[in-house]
């Protein structure tokens, strides 16, 4: 009371809501934060917000460790023979090799898949006000569905309770990294990131370079072993002169078999406009009889399909990692919990009251 | 139980509602929003005008995302600098979504604002919405 009354005003203060000015004059004080500071989703932000991670980077460091050491061992062993005896293209071809995947493979893993941000307080109970039609005793009603038409076929959009927001078609939400994706295709531990819309053509080149790469490495090195057998050796010598060989051989080795196989894979899915996600759940597969149950989102052209998801316009993030946060969003983080809290604070009371007349019994006993 | 009261305090209108203009699949992942007018502005706003500014956003938003020699060309150019150009250069989506919220400004400044009513850019909510906020009638005047 006191406060109120004696309280000097403070020019800057006039700029900022009355009700709050105490609170926020305190927390311009404060270093403003930016909104990678309070996503609620499981990723890791670098670099201040430019670089996102998902929490569970899996085996990101040891996937760039097998490249490295590869081509490490690569250039150091082979190719000083293999330029002495064929042509200096080696290294340089495989070095641009070497370089292309590593950049990919960085940047799949540092970019952002095209996570949805989690729908506003005011937004949620929209979509809530929408769908509520009687006054359910449950917590959790049977999951929401709502169905639309996309060129003249039927989709199934499903109700996230993680993002409150109905999903837009082939979105999906990984449970590892807890964000809603667009265009999910999987997530992958080797890379440590979900494929999603804005990284796919990333992963995509980095699959196909390694395919390149692992089997011209495995073609030198078998070129390599090959004349050094020539040159009238035992093979078991020639593998005596060069350790190395035989790690990168094996390396690459089992390598091709799932990269190669990998590489086409994606290439079919790539023809024929689908995602992963889609291709496992068998959405669009033609097992309905004559019935046009395709995929709605083909372009029916498989040089279409591959430029629209290949060469298409990069879509923009949307979770705007390096903005400011403005002083009253950390509002509404609090009252998102409260949304929450009704439900089971009728639970709780009546919990607390057992209690109480527990305790009552226990004192009056 | 002196209270301070400031400019602010009398000028600044309070949210009455917000209505959420959510998107329209029917052709696919496009961006594209519905074009259907929410009963809620009924009292504020032209079902032409609100008609026309959410075709326009569509029109912009297709304009970003069109797959033609323009984008195709910036992608391959991309893919043969292994990416890195997108670290100097501005991506055609991107020019485009600054001119949607110069559009969006404007809009504001010339229709919305006078009917006390305020367009959100869908980018801040993640494509999802165009979000309208209600602001209450000043002329009714609160002395809140």
């Amino acid at each position: 009371m006191k406060n109120c009354e004696y309280q000097q005003i403070d020019p800057r203060a006039l700029s900022v809501l009355p009700s709050s000015a105490q609170n926020h004059t305190e927390k311009k004080a404060q270093r403003p934060r930016r909104k990678w500071e309070v996503f609620p989703g499981k990723n890791r932000f670098f670099c201040d917000g430019r670089i996102i991670l998902a929490r569970q980077n899996g085996v990101l460091p040891l996937t760039l460790s097998l490249i490295i050491v590869t081509c490490g061992l690569f250039f150091a062993f082979d190719c000083p023979f293999l330029v002495k005896h064929l042509t200096v293209f080696i290294p340089v071809i495989g070095g641009v090799l070497f370089v292309f995947v590593v950049l990919s493979l960085l940047r799949t893993s540092f970019t952002d898949p095209g996570i949805l941000p989690r729908a506003t307080p005011d937004e949620a109970a929209d979509v809530e006000k929408q769908i509520d039609t009687s006054g359910s005793s449950t917590y959790r009603p049977p999951p929401r569905t709502k169905e639309i038409l996309i060129n003249q076929q039927v989709v199934k959009l499903k109700y996230c309770f993680t993002c409150k927001t109905f999903r837009p078609p082939r979105t999906s939400h990984c449970s590892l990294c807890d964000n809603c994706v667009e265009r999910f295709d999987h997530h992958c531990p080797w890379v440590g990131n979900c494929v999603g819309k804005r990284n796919y053509r990333f992963f995509y080149s980095f699959i196909i370079s390694l395919s390149f790469l692992t089997s011209f490495i495995f073609g030198c090195v078998i070129t390599h072993i090959t004349l050094r057998t020539q040159a009238g050796k035992t093979i078991v010598q020639a593998i005596q002169e060069s350790p190395a060989s035989v790690v990168e051989l094996v390396v690459c080795f089992f390598s091709i078999w799932s990269i190669l196989g990998l590489s086409g894979f994606h290439t079919y899915l790539v023809a024929s406009n689908l995602t992963t996600n889609e291709d496992i759940k068998g959405s669009w597969s033609s097992k309905r009889g004559a019935e046009d149950s395709g995929n709605p989102y083909t372009y029916n052209s498989i040089i279409t399909n591959c430029c629209a998801t290949l060469c298409g316009p990069m879509p923009p993030s949307l979770i705007d990692r390096r903005g400011f946060l403005p002083h009253d969003e950390a509002i509404p983080a609090v009252s998102a919990s409260e949304i929450e809290l009704p439900p089971f604070t009728a639970k709780n009371d009546a919990h607390m009251e057992e209690n109480c007349q527990d305790i009552s019994l226990s004192c009056t006993a | 139980m002196a209270e301070t009261h400031s400019l602010q305090d009398l000028q600044q209108p309070a949210v009455s509602s917000k209505v959420f203009v959510q998107r329209d699949y029917s052709s696919g992942t496009i961006c594209k929003f519905q074009t259907k007018f929410p009963s809620e502005l009924e009292s504020r706003l032209d079902k032409q005008q609100f008609e026309e500014t959410i075709q326009t956003l569509n029109n912009l938003y297709a304009e970003a995302e069109k797959l033609g020699g323009k984008s195709y060309f910036e992608g391959c150019l991309a893919c043969l600098t292994a990416y890195t150009i997108f670290l100097c250069m501005e991506t055609h989506y991107e020019k485009v979504l600054k001119k949607i919220a110069r559009y969006i400004k404007d809009q504001n400044e010339k229709i919305y604002a006078p009917r006390g009513l305020l367009l959100t850019d869908p980018i801040e909510r993640g494509l999802r919405v165009v979000e309208i906020t209600i602001f209450e009638d000043r002329s009714i005047g609160s002395g809140r």
